[in-house]
């Protein structure tokens, strides 16, 4: 079974972080991802840009794209993309042709990865 | 996880949204900012025991709330206060006190405050020094640090500036549409301001300057947030972001100035170039570009060069021409003439720059443009009095070295045909 690991914490808090703190964070994470990733379980890792670089699509027959992170707290994370996009306007257009096609309610969170490691180092 | 890093990062995070909601209810500053200190210190003393709260800044407002009601009440009755647990103890009442301020409360309480400091009657530099105590809670010695002046002559300037502030009229009402925008652009300013107080620092100033730097980011962010769909907002983090991303490699080991065509790219911060350019992508899209917005993707296009030949000057020129028309000023035309030069040569460049010398007369770095372009031109003799006008200007022994540097290399190139 593949699981995701989601990580949440106060943006606040990490962004206030000094570059020696988040690299002393990001070093001691990468120590336990190394093992994990010798055994050759270790898939994609990213790290999001904060909530301020966020767009957010909401379904509806007209998809509307809104400023900033999805808010909503009667709706649940359900799954992700990882898409290459040139700007925000092609990731926009891809989230509302994903809208049409799900038919369904509920909203797509744009946002920026700041660290993507498709393939592990050490695989 | 409530260790004592985990504490004071989640203080210091919380302290805007706090420190402006207890100002709403008290409606004064000093009381504000000991309700906020109080609760403070409770936090540090009850957190560790009963874990952190979900929510810092609601819980840090409830108690400071409390404390500073208690206080009133105890001046008026002289009784003893209530036990600690009556005080900090309110896991339930905390989630009502959130469920009561909504996101707009919020938004108008953080605005408020940074409004606050930027009060008119506050010179600039008073302007942020209070806006660095009050929101961003750095202690009167870091701020007397960053500024380069003593302890006490900074905690004189503050203690003037809250005097000044206590004195004059603060708008509790929420604001209006127009007031708010207005209100909007006056921070933003603010924000501006702080950061080029870090960002004009000379080599030897920058580590202990280099905070504010960071502090307007963190305040841009902050105001990002709370507005998230305005775009000018957007370019004013961008610019912060791409801007900043440079700082490593703008002095060389001596403390020289390196101009961006000789920078080291590879010392660019390429997170924070990745964070400014996705937020100006995002302002861009409203359609609605203002003055920030465009020194963003100005800085933007410089930051996406890997090379500096690979700079899309003609771009740059057409920004630059944006900006005078947005916000006409010498200096904006005089940025143009360095992207005109690379684009229409160094004779259109001086043609440009010509009719501001009156106006630009005590400025070391239109002399320092204007000596450049005439160098190129082969004008070295003129190039020489401009370069020793400018280093006469000069306000850093880091901008005098760099004008000398310009100066040998005339020497360099004048010695075979002396």
């Amino acid at each position: 079974m593949l699981y995701a690991i989601l990580c949440y914490d106060s943006e606040d808090v990490v962004c206030s972080w000094s570059k020696e703190k988040d690299a002393e964070v990001m070093t001691s994470l990468g120590g336990v991802l190394e093992k994990v990733a010798q055994q050759g379980r270790l898939g994609p890792v990213a790290r999001l840009m904060p909530t301020t670089a966020a767009t957010t699509i909401r379904k509806g027959a007209e998809a509307m794209v809104i400023d900033g992170p999805f808010a909503e707290t009667k709706e649940q994370l359900l799954g992700f993309y990882v898409i290459d996009c040139a700007n925000l306007d092609e990731a926009v257009e891809t989230a509302k042709d994903l809208a049409r096609a799900s038919g369904s309610a509920g909203s797509f969170e744009l946002r920026p990865l700041a660290v993507f490691n498709p393939i592990p180092p050490t695989l | 996880m409530t260790d004592l890093a985990w504490m004071h990062a989640a203080l210091v995070s919380a302290r805007p949204q706090a420190v402006s909601a207890l100002l709403r209810y008290f409606r004064n500053l000093e009381t504000a900012e000991e309700a906020y200190q109080e609760a403070s210190l409770r936090a540090l003393r009850t957190w560790p025991e009963k874990g952190p709260p979900r929510d810092p800044a609601a819980w840090l407002i409830f108690v400071g709330r409390n404390i500073a009601i208690d206080g009133v009440r105890r001046a008026r009755r002289q009784e003893p206060l209530p036990p600690e647990d009556q005080i900090s103890d309110q896991e339930d009442a905390e989630a009502t006190a959130v469920g009561k301020l909504d996101d707009a409360d919020y938004r108008d309480d953080i605005l408020r405050l940074l409004f606050i400091c930027c009060h008119p009657d506050l010179p600039a530099t008073q302007q942020i020094a209070l806006a660095l105590r009050i929101v961003s809670g750095l202690t009167v010695k870091e701020i007397a640090r960053a500024f380069l002046v003593g302890e006490s002559a900074m905690e004189q300037r503050i203690t003037r500036a809250k005097a000044r502030i206590a004195q004059a009229d603060v708008p509790f009402e929420a604001p209006g549409a127009v007031e708010r925008a207005e209100r909007l652009g006056v921070v933003a300013a603010m924000i501006y301001l702080i950061f080029n107080e870090g960002y004009s620092a000379s080599a030897g100033e920058a580590p202990l300057r280099a905070p504010l730097c960071e502090e307007a980011i963190r305040l841009a962010r902050l105001l990002l947030r709370v507005f998230p769909s305005e775009p000018e907002i957007m370019g004013l983090t961008a610019l912060l972001l791409l801007q900043h991303a440079r700082a490593a490699a703008r002095f060389d080991k001596e403390g020289q100035i390196v101009l961006l065509d000789d920078q080291d790219r590879s010392l660019w911060n390429g997170k924070m170039i990745a964070e400014g350019l996705a937020l100006i992508d995002k302002g861009l899209r409203h359609r609605r570009p203002g003055p920030y917005q465009v020194q963003a993707a100005i800085a933007a296009l410089h930051a996406r060069a890997a090379r500096p030949e690979d700079t899309d000057w003609a771009e740059i020129d057409l920004l630059y021409a944006r900006l005078e028309q947005m916000q006409p000023s010498p200096v904006v035309t005089l940025n143009r003439a360095v992207a005109v030069s690379k684009v229409g040569g160094a004779e259109a460049a001086l043609e440009l720059i010509a009719p501001l010398e009156d106006k630009l007369s005590g400025y070391f770095y239109f002399y320092g443009v204007r000596g450049a372009l005439l160098m190129q031109l082969g004008r070295n003799d003129e190039g020489r009095i401009a370069f020793d006008r400018a280093i006469a200007l000069a306000k850093t022994t880091a901008e005098a070295a760099h004008i000398r540097m310009h100066l040998d290399r005339l020497g360099k190139i004048d010695a075979p045909t002396c």
